[in-house]
């Protein structure tokens, strides 16, 4: 180049050379970006996996004080049909107690009925209680064996690691009887 | 690795720290920028580096198909078909992964025709020739064991018929075939089998990749005169930045050909009865290779007991069935070319490899017919090479009543243009 360039010649030569190699550097890029991300998105839950979202449930034969664990997009949903005693506890409490503090009321819609995921929001092992001879922990509500997180009679959070209340998904009473989760 | 003279220098400390410790830098520099690369080169020498490149790829496609295909008999169909419909991109992999095979045999055979055309595979580059069957043959099972995956009428049928090649092997043969099922049929641990070394497979064709490389960057690329690099600094340049670049327009040529198939005719290259679950009782009416394999499944086929080439070969037929016959003749096809580097040792082989083309593209159009058709010259690239191919060496050697012989002493034939200088020319 420099044999047969000269002078300011030399310096056009130059940004055009410079303009041509950023704007085929950057078309380059982005072409490579689009053409990655097709490789990397096939590992997104795919469109059958997402088909699965919701789950009917009929709570019929659930007597009160009973639970049933149900099965909704892959992880537990727990379905208690609630006593008077455990709705009288879950509301009387004081929301300064509590790490996350939430009323029993935005987490039900009818009382005697709470439907929550049964996932510790620690690290995801499925909290005790469901059954009558499980350790409930030390506010009639559910314990963690992981690492001790105890949650009272609404699901929330009440002492131990775990940072948030047990999630309660998206459902509607279809009928008296039935549920629908998702 | 020679031919690397590097003269690598850095300011940089932590590459000199590393440098001292793996002198990585420098050995990058000296194979892949300073490299010295014949300045002739023509595009026939861009499809090395593209078949590097399509190999990578197949390789980043399949292992992202591998994520969702699950190898089972009663799985397997339905879980490309979810890859098809359900995975996001799924298609687009598996269209790619499909179509890639088909590609990189292009690609391949190019660079295979390219190094018999130019001579490549004469001294001292005899080695980098036969490993480069060696991957061809490496690519020809990876192919097969791909092709069975998908578990449609075609994959299932495809490997009955291959797997049923090695029955052919005298005395051992139906144990063979016993061993590479794991039962008595094509089934679940055949499936299993082969997903685990189609899986495998791949990387050891990276490993004589890197062989072949290796054994190219001792003495270099030929080039399309013929005549070696006698003088370093004039006859070649560095290899970045005039051959990546050359390489990258190349590589953008192939991609819009190789996307042509994917997004417009991804299927062109298949066979509607792949889309067909596979059936062991229910054999389809055409059976075909995939195109890539035809010339192959030609030679197989053409060998039946009335077959003149066969009673020869076989005493009258005393020696080996006709089976084993077709079988041997069919490995011997590609076998034939580790020998071709001591076959002659002219630059180029031109008439030879125009009939050589011919059949080969003959036999696929023969390979694909149902099976009443024709055999004549199905025999034909054995014949060319072990026989023709030394008698038009000896010929361009000088051997020969047309042959002229040059100052510097280079022999030449009718057919070729001697150079004043030495060199040979076509």
């Amino acid at each position: 180049m420099s044999e047969t360039a000269t002078g300011g010649a030399e310096i056009d030569e130059q940004t055009r050379r410079d303009f041509l190699i950023w704007s085929t550097v950057a078309v380059g890029a982005v072409g490579t970006a689009l053409a990655v991300w097709p490789f990397i998105d096939q590992m997104n839950p795919a469109a059958d996996t997402l088909a699965l979202a919701s789950t009917e449930v009929d709570i019929s034969q659930i007597e009160v004080g009973q639970s049933i664990t149900v099965i909704w997009r892959g992880k537990p949903v727990f379905i208690r049909h609630r006593t008077p005693e455990e709705i009288q506890a879950a509301e009387s409490v004081d929301l300064a107690d509590l790490p996350d503090p939430q009323t029993d009321d935005a987490r039900v819609q009818k009382p005697e009925w709470l439907i929550m995921v049964g996932v510790c929001t620690h690290l995801g092992c499925i909290p005790l209680g469901q059954k009558s001879g499980d350790p409930k922990g030390d506010f009639g509500g559910w314990f963690c064996p992981c690492h001790g997180s105890h949650y009272d009679t609404s699901g929330r959070i009440r002492k131990g690691p775990a940072p948030n209340n047990l999630p309660v998904p998206g459902y509607e009473f279809t009928s008296d009887s039935t549920v629908l989760i998702g | 690795m020679s031919g690397g003279t590097s003269n690598f220098q850095s300011n940089s400390r932590v590459v000199n720290w590393i440098e001292h410790r793996l002198p990585i830098f420098s050995f990058l520099d000296s194979q892949l920028h300073q490299y010295p690369t014949p300045k002739n080169l023509n595009y026939f020498w861009n499809f090395g580096s593209l078949a590097g490149i399509v190999l990578v790829i197949m390789i980043v496609s399949g292992i992202t198909l591998a994520m969702s295909y699950t190898p089972h008999t009663d799985l397997a169909f339905t879980s490309v078909e979810r890859i098809m419909r359900d995975v996001n991109s799924g298609w687009l992999i598996r269209y790619i992964h499909m179509n890639g095979a088909s590609i990189f045999f292009i690609v391949v055979y190019i660079h295979i025709f390219r190094g018999l055309y130019y001579g490549s595979y004469k001294a001292p580059r005899e080695i980098l020739w036969m490993i480069g069957i060696f991957i061809l043959l490496a690519m020809m099972a990876t192919a097969f064991m791909g092709y069975v995956l998908p578990w449609g009428q075609m994959s299932f049928w495809g490997a009955t018929v291959i797997t049923n090649l090695f029955s052919a092997i005298p005395l051992v043969g139906d144990w063979i075939v016993q061993l590479l099922w794991g039962g008595f049929v094509v089934g679940n641990p055949t499936l299993n089998r082969f997903f685990s070394l189609h899986y495998l497979l791949p990387f050891v064709i990276v490993g004589l990749v890197f062989l072949h490389l290796w054994a190219l960057h001792m003495h270099h690329s030929n080039n399309p005169t013929g005549v070696e690099i006698k003088d370093e600094k004039q006859d070649t340049i560095p290899f970045h930045p005039y051959y990546t670049i050359k390489d990258m327009y190349g590589l953008g040529i192939m991609l819009i050909f190789f996307a042509f198939f994917i997004f417009f005719a991804p299927n062109y290259f298949g066979h509607p009865d792949n889309y067909i679950m596979a059936d062991p009782l229910v054999t389809p009416p055409h059976i075909v290779p995939e195109w890539y394999f035809l010339p192959f499944y030609a030679i197989l086929r053409a060998f039946t007991s009335d077959y003149w080439v066969y009673q020869i070969i076989s005493l009258g037929g005393g020696l080996m069935s006709a089976k084993l016959a077709g079988v041997i003749a069919m490995f011997a096809s590609i076998l034939v070319l580790l020998l071709l580097p001591w076959l002659g040792e002219v630059p180029s082989a031109l008439p030879l490899l125009l009939l050589g083309v011919r059949d080969r593209l003959r036999h696929p159009r023969m390979g694909r017919r149902p099976a009443a058709g024709r055999r004549a010259g199905h025999d034909r690239p054995v014949v060319d090479v072990l026989v023709l191919l030394p008698h038009h060496h000896r010929c361009a050697a000088g051997r020969h009543p047309g042959a002229a012989e040059t100052a510097s002493g280079q022999h030449c034939c009718i057919g070729y243009q001697c150079t004043p200088g030495g060199g040979v020319r076509l």
